[in-house]
């Protein structure tokens, strides 16, 4: 009973910890992608709340707690409440799996814990992918269930485009995983220590860059982020999917679709661009004698190449207009396909080639 | 322990899977075959199968449900179409599921299936390569056939959808 209490108690820990952090980050995103998108439109974003707008996030969250909860007339209540939460859910599963930090144990009271991975599962890739699948339900029967055109247009376009484009996610993963040999995110970033060279992004024997080029558009447009971002497109469906929703369960679907973002950046940072390894072999805090510390520095790295890739995201937003939803399913079937598989071909050929590198 | 989750997950997915049939709305049907296939998953999880798992629920939840999902939202059916009197045809096949069932519980215990039992791939082993291994070496062949036969249904697919806007020159 003990042991198992124990395990138990420090696996809610776990979960408790990345939570919040994932949570920070969406409120950290939020200010960030106005601040951004008003620097790169020569705005100055958000200025009014706390100093330089930085309490803004605190103001948004406050105004949807206390907005008015509305149900459409004619919709399905028990699906209209389900959808949030059904987008919600997958979105945070996934962190599970992601490791933050080195691969340490960690002794407590007899426990043996892994510190910076909730659950370092053989099948932790594949269990993300398995999840991201469902964040689409929510989406589809959110439109279906307000009982409006526009939701339900943006609901089946986001069935459509979401499962177009999450077979290019994994079929642009399949090449790491043929050169890692392991589904676990534990190893694969494992297997990238040392120089920089080594992340899979550079790795030798089939550099992984055109897979990275198709996992960043498909996961783009998994996430329904401009320029894919049909299912909301506000000049012809005013507001997709979620038109109907407001107050809290409007912010649900909000953080769903953030939490979405963090998650795809934490996956290319972790598969692509090394995870938490430094670009270099060790870390400074090894060098300085000070290696208890080596994790401040690892998972810094790992939170740096995550706001890489969330920085993207507004970046793409401030510059690219929206395609239109022909454009974007043959570009996901015909451009983008082609090339994942092509990329595993090749991937598979240069490691039968070159087994040992 | 291992008895009451198995309990669980069976008693869930025959639940749900009747209620699939029985439920009026097609959506909630659709969502009831959700939840069966996570309970599948989970019995998967249960007998060391992640991999299986989680392309269970990539390739039928993740894809394939999300399909059905996009077609009953479509079609919008009106709910006293599904049933065409099939009731018959109903009754007739389950004669024999229902002899087969009193046969099962008549014969006392099943043996477990020497090809794929629980301990030969211990909760360690790593059963993504395991069934790579044996399905891209014992079973090629049938894995070859099994894929050019999808290939030919999506040719068909496509063949049979391409036949209507064909005159149109889209």
């Amino acid at each position: 009973m003990t042991e198992l209490g124990l395990r138990f108690f420090l696996s809610l820990t776990q979960i408790a910890v990345v939570v919040v952090i994932v949570i920070v980050t969406v409120l950290i995103l939020t200010l960030a992608e106005r601040k951004v998108l008003g620097w790169m439109q020569d705005r100055m974003g958000p200025m009014e709340v706390g100093p330089y707008g930085i309490l803004q996030p605190f103001a948004d969250a406050i105004k949807l707690f206390f907005k008015e909860d509305i149900v459409p007339a004619g919709a399905n209540k028990f699906l209209f409440t389900a959808a949030p939460l059904l987008a919600l859910i997958p979105a945070f599963i996934g962190f599970a799996v992601i490791p933050w930090g080195p691969d340490w144990t960690v002794e407590f009271n007899g426990t043996i814990i892994k510190p910076f991975v909730i659950s370092d599962i053989n099948i932790g890739i594949l269990y993300i992918l398995a999840f991201a699948s469902l964040g689409a339900y929510g989406i589809i029967l959110g439109g279906w269930a307000s009982n409006s055109k526009y939701s339900l247009l943006g609901g089946l376009r986001s069935a459509a485009q979401v499962i177009s484009y999450e077979l290019n996610v994994g079929l642009a993963i399949i090449g790491v995983i043929i050169l890692a040999g392991s589904l676990s995110l534990v190893k694969i970033t494992n297997a990238q220590s040392g120089w920089f060279w080594h992340w899979y992004l550079f790795a030798f024997p089939a550099p992984q860059i055109f897979a990275f080029v198709v996992y960043v558009i498909s996961s783009v447009a998994e996430t329904n982020r401009v320029p894919f971002d049909l299912p909301e497109a506000e000049s012809e469906l005013v507001a997709g999917f979620f038109t109907e929703y407001s107050g809290l369960r409007f912010a649900f679907f909000y953080l769903a679709e953030y939490a979405n973002m963090i998650l795809v950046s934490c996956i290319a940072a972790a598969m692509f661009l090394g995870g938490w390894n430094a670009p270099y072999p060790g870390t400074i805090f090894d060098l300085l004698g000070l290696p208890s510390l080596a994790w401040i520095e690892n998972t810094m790295w790992f939170a740096a190449k995550t706001y890489f890739f969330l920085f993207l995201f507004f970046w793409l937003r401030a510059t690219l207009p929206r395609l239109r939803y022909d454009q974007l399913m043959r570009f996901g079937w015909k451009v983008m396909l082609p090339i994942a598989l092509a990329n595993i071909v090749v991937t598979s050929i240069a490691v039968y080639l070159f087994p040992n590198s | 322990m291992a008895q009451l989750v198995f309990g669980y997950f069976a008693g869930v997915i025959a639940v749900t899977a009747m209620l699939v049939v029985a439920l009026r709305n097609p959506v909630y049907s659709v969502l009831c075959l959700l939840i069966m296939f996570f309970h599948v998953a989970g019995l998967y999880v249960t007998l060391h199968a992640e991999f299986l798992a989680a392309v269970q629920l990539i390739v039928y939840a993740g894809a394939i449900l999300v399909l059905y999902l996009f077609v009953v939202m479509l079609l919008n059916a009106k709910q006293d179409d599904r049933y065409h009197r099939q009731w018959r045809v109903a009754g007739f096949v389950c004669v024999p599921l229902l002899l087969e069932l009193l046969v099962l519980f008549a014969g006392g215990k099943m043996e477990p299936s020497p090809l794929f039992s629980a301990d030969q791939a211990g909760p360690g082993t790593d059963n993504a390569r395991a069934i790579g291994l044996t399905l891209f070496s014992t079973y090629l062949f049938p894995f070859e056939v099994a894929s050019l036969i999808l290939l030919v249904a999506m040719i068909g697919a496509i063949v049979l959808a391409k036949r209507d806007i064909g005159g149109s020159g889209a």
